[in-house]
């Protein structure tokens, strides 16, 4: 084994490979240091920081107005409910609350983010474990509700649509009409998805009793979202702690059973057809009158801290601002769902295969810029 | 036009061969002129060859992921691999430092070469044959495993970890696979009596062996299919590239011509197995014929024997290109479980069947 | 368990702790040496049950440090948060408790990273997403950078 150097072989039999920060199944900059015997993992070490902005000490400079945006940048694809989190905490602080039009808009919008946030990962899914032609049609609905959100927030990744007190315009004239469309077509096409990929022998093999995670670890290593949700731990916080009208809306929250990959990934897909059925519920429903409350131009909370959970696509996202009084945070916090989710990878993957690895990233479903944050 | 090519082709053959010994009268650098021009020829028809299944793959995994594929150079696309290639001809082939330059070098080289010698035996139509030597089936099943050498010497000598990785899941494949490879063809060697290629597309002038063979024959055609497909190092077997865990395997550090010779093997192995499926089970350039049914074998007969050899190769590349564009990727352990424990026990099973069913004379 | 049982419970084992309200949660404010057997009984007796620890972080007051704990039980639904003073803004020093909760790992490592405070016992003490040759905790107050604009 001299051929390949000292530093590749650490003598023990085990060999020490570095998967990312470039390479095709990490989703971004995420850097692991695998240790292998064989095939099999014997460690991983997660080395993180790739795209570390300090997003929370940017907050601290800006204005209680200006900060939600950045947060955009956190999780991109949930940058809606990132924003919807800022502007909750905000109006916590400012003790008004959104107006109803505002509210259910927002929420709507928060159901659509997770939809085609979903149906990223379910592409993504199929991609690392070689399947390509997934991602292509999870591709054609999401660029259909990618559309709608343009047309609406002018943006379709990072809309910056939430803003303390409501939303930032009023929905476009279109708007109604084709959310209606897509939930006439995505409740068609769910079906086959399932016939191109859930049923599928290999991909079940590939998934089934693979990156197990018990209710008590996914608990304390703080997993949520449908991390933990496959493994049966209840923490959906649209149930838990309602906000923004959750209470008002008829939903499930989706449970698995035996914490594998497989049951993260029919949380993800059930998860999907549940938000259908939340837009369903709220698209003829929303009341008439000011998309967002009246406001001071200069927002100024009130001395004390603020907490504010809501449930991203990958799990909880809490907003911790603590406040002096002056127009900007003090001190925030964000505690972002993958950061939690990956230290949980570990337990996940040890004594798993290569190929198991990239099965459980992607079933966790990371986005590293809101690990790095 | 089927008399036309056969004539041609023989006496064509016939004719280089007599003028070449009364104008040099040296038995051994006749034949090694020969060997040039034939190897020549087999070049010009690979690399079109590899041009179109190129092209095909890319429309036919467009046509499967909805979207439209190569339309912008030449019509409807066709000249996008041209494009490709003089890119990749452009390329820098890179050398990493750390490499051992010389195997480094020779391991596309001799991963092209062995899967091009494959073609030898392969009847392309009626008397259209470069050798038809008389272990014409053993001989491909030995050659085309020299690849995997290839392969390995890629893998070792890249100095790359996730190299290393796929030469090592390839080597245990290929070896693997090739049993079920082997048993699978034995099935039609102990129906045909033959290992000459020629008579075994001979043997199904009456009907193709897939038709006359029952469902053993059946089932050792889908073994064939499945592990040539793993043998090839395809989806959903691909796994000395799995792009997504070890990100190119086995080539990751090679670019331009060097990456290219891979691709082209890629291709000529898809064309070789699907060659030596349609001539085992599916009767070769032989057209459609039904036992004794005169006159539906002669109207069967107008349509050239190389039409017949051509569209059969390319159903079942069809076929291959449909796996790879809807399954996923099987994880190591399981590749082999799939082998060991499924495949080779029923090819096994089905070698017995089929000599009983040869011995009995229970085939039509 | 509504937060007055749980101040009672509290103040029954550990006297010199300070409650605040005002919040949206109960507060416990203690000094950094209490904090771990304070943490081991939230945790582990079954009244508490705080297994679900859901956000760490830290607090540069300029004059001290305040370590920041919510704990959520997923059994009671109820919730709490911990606020241990530590004094010594120059050598900050509190005890881990990524032995209770295992989340707690990669956000103490957080904290070092950007706050400078060290865990004691905790096994993997390294900066996790700065370099691990950085100078200085850009989180505290008195951090300073040349390209850094207030607005």
């Amino acid at each position: 084994m001299s051929l390949l150097g000292e530093d590749i072989v650490t003598g023990k039999g085990e060999f020490v490979i570095n998967i990312g920060p470039q390479h095709p199944s990490t989703h971004g900059v995420l850097h692991l240091k695998v240790w292998l015997d064989g095939e099999t993992i014997n460690k991983i070490q997660p080395h993180l920081g790739y795209i570390h902005r300090s997003i929370e000490k940017m907050s601290e400079c800006l204005s209680y107005r200006n900060f939600i945006y950045v947060t955009s940048r956190m999780d991109y694809l949930s940058a809606h409910i990132n924003n919807q989190a800022c502007a909750l905490a905000v109006e916590k602080g400012l003790q008004i609350e959104a107006t109803p039009r505002g509210r259910v808009i927002r929420l709507l919008m928060a159901e659509l983010t997770r939809l085609q946030s979903h149906l990223l990962w379910w592409g993504c899914t199929g991609l690392d474990l070689g399947a390509v032609t997934p991602f292509f049609y999870a591709f054609r609905e999401r660029e259909a509700i990618m559309d709608i959100m343009d047309e609406t927030c002018g943006a379709r990744l990072t809309m910056n649509y939430c803003v303390p007190g409501g939303v930032m315009y009023d929905v476009h004239p279109n708007f109604q009409k084709r959310v209606k469309d897509i939930i006439v077509q995505l409740r068609s096409r769910f079906d086959e998805y399932d016939q191109l990929l859930t049923g599928n022998v290999i991909f079940e093999q590939r998934t089934k009793g693979v990156g197990y995670l018990s209710p008590e670890d996914a608990v304390s290593y703080g997993c949520t979202g449908a991390t933990a949700r496959g493994s049966g731990v209840s923490c959906d916080i649209r149930k838990w702690f309602p906000y923004d009208g959750y209470e008002n809306v008829q939903f499930n929250e989706i449970l698995g059973k035996t914490g594998d990959c497989y049951d993260r990934y029919m949380v993800r897909m059930a998860e999907m057809k549940e938000s259908v059925n939340i837009i369903e519920q709220l698209i003829n429903n929303i009341p008439e009158g000011d998309f967002q409350a009246k406001t001071k131009m200069v927002l100024k909370l009130a001395k004390g801290e603020y907490y504010q959970r809501v449930e991203t696509a990958r799990g909880e996202l809490g907003v911790y601002i603590v406040s002096d009084g002056a127009a900007s945070p003090y001190r925030i916090k964000y505690r972002s769902p993958n950061f939690s989710n990956l230290s949980a990878l570990e337990v996940m993957a040890k004594g798993a295969k290569i190929g198991d690895l990239v099965a459980i990233m992607s079933t966790i479903d990371l986005v590293i810029p809101d690990v790095d944050r | 036009m089927n008399l036309l090519l056969n004539i041609s082709f023989s006496s064509l053959a016939r004719w280089i061969d007599l003028s070449l010994t009364n104008l040099l009268n040296n038995y051994m650098l006749v034949k090694a002129i020969e060997m040039v021009i034939a190897g020549l020829s087999l070049l010009v028809f690979l690399v079109p060859l590899c041009f179109f299944l190129g092209y095909m793959e890319r429309k036919v995994a467009a046509f499967m992921q909805i979207r439209l594929g190569p339309n912008r150079v030449g019509p409807k696309g066709s000249l996008q691999i041209v494009a490709d290639t003089v890119k990749l001809l452009l390329k820098e082939g890179l050398t990493p430092n750390a490499s051992d330059k010389f195997l480094f070098n020779l391991a596309p080289v001799i991963v092209v070469i062995a899967c091009m010698l494959v073609m030898a035996p392969i009847a392309f139509a009626k008397d259209f044959q470069l050798w038809d030597l008389s272990i014409g089936v053993l001989y491909i099943s030995s050659v085309s495993s020299i690849g995997v050498i290839g392969i390995l010497m890629a893998g070792w000598s890249s100095y790359n970890k996730y190299s290393l990785l796929g030469a090592m899941r390839s080597g245990a494949q290929i070896v693997s696979y090739e049993l079920s490879v082997g048993l699978s063809i034995i099935s039609i060697v102990v129906l045909t009596g033959s290992m000459r290629m020629s008579d075994i597309v001979l043997s199904q002038e009456n009907g193709w062996w897939i038709f006359k063979g029952h469902i053993p024959v059946l089932i050792s055609f889908i073994i064939f299919i499945i592990a040539s497909t793993a043998e090839i190092n395809r989806a959903p077997f691909d796994l000395a590239e799995a792009e997504q865990e070890l990100t190119a395997g086995f080539h990751t550090e090679y670019s331009g011509m060097k990456f290219a010779m891979f691709l082209l093997a890629e291709y000529i192995n898809l064309f070789v197995v699907s060659a030596i499926a349609a001539t085992l089970f599916l009767g070769g350039w032989m057209p459609f014929h039904i036992g004794h049914w005169e006159a539906f074998n002669h109207v069967m007969d107008f349509l050239p024997s190389s039409i017949w050899f051509l569209g059969k190769t390319f159903a079942i590349i069809f076929i291959i290109m449909q796996f790879r564009w809807t399954f996923p990727r099987l994880r190591v352990d399981q590749l082999l479980n799939l082998e060991w424990k499924y495949l080779l026990p029923i090819s096994m099973v089905n070698v017995l069947l089929v000599t009983i069913m040869a011995i009995m004379g229970w085939h039509f | 368990m509504t937060s007055e049982e749980i101040k009672q419970s509290v103040t029954a084992l550990f006297s010199d702790v300070i409650y605040d309200e005002t919040g949206e949660f109960l507060n416990i404010l203690i000094n950094a040496s209490e904090l771990r057997p304070l943490m081991e009984l939230l945790y582990s007796k079954t009244e508490f049950k705080f297994d679900y620890l859901f956000c760490l972080t830290c607090i540069d007051w300029k004059t001290h440090l305040t370590m920041v704990y919510h704990l959520l039980s997923k059994k009671h639904r109820h919730n709490i948060v911990v606020k241990a003073k530590i004094a010594d803004t120059n050598k900050p020093e509190i005890e881990t408790v990524c032995d209770i909760w295992k989340t707690a790992d990669f956000h103490e490592r957080e904290v070092y990273d950007l706050f400078g405070v060290k865990f004691l016992n905790h096994p993997d003490m390294r900066r996790i997403l700065l370099d691990e040759d950085w100078v200085g905790y850009p989180l505290r107050k008195n951090y300073a950078d040349e390209n850094m604009i207030k607005l």
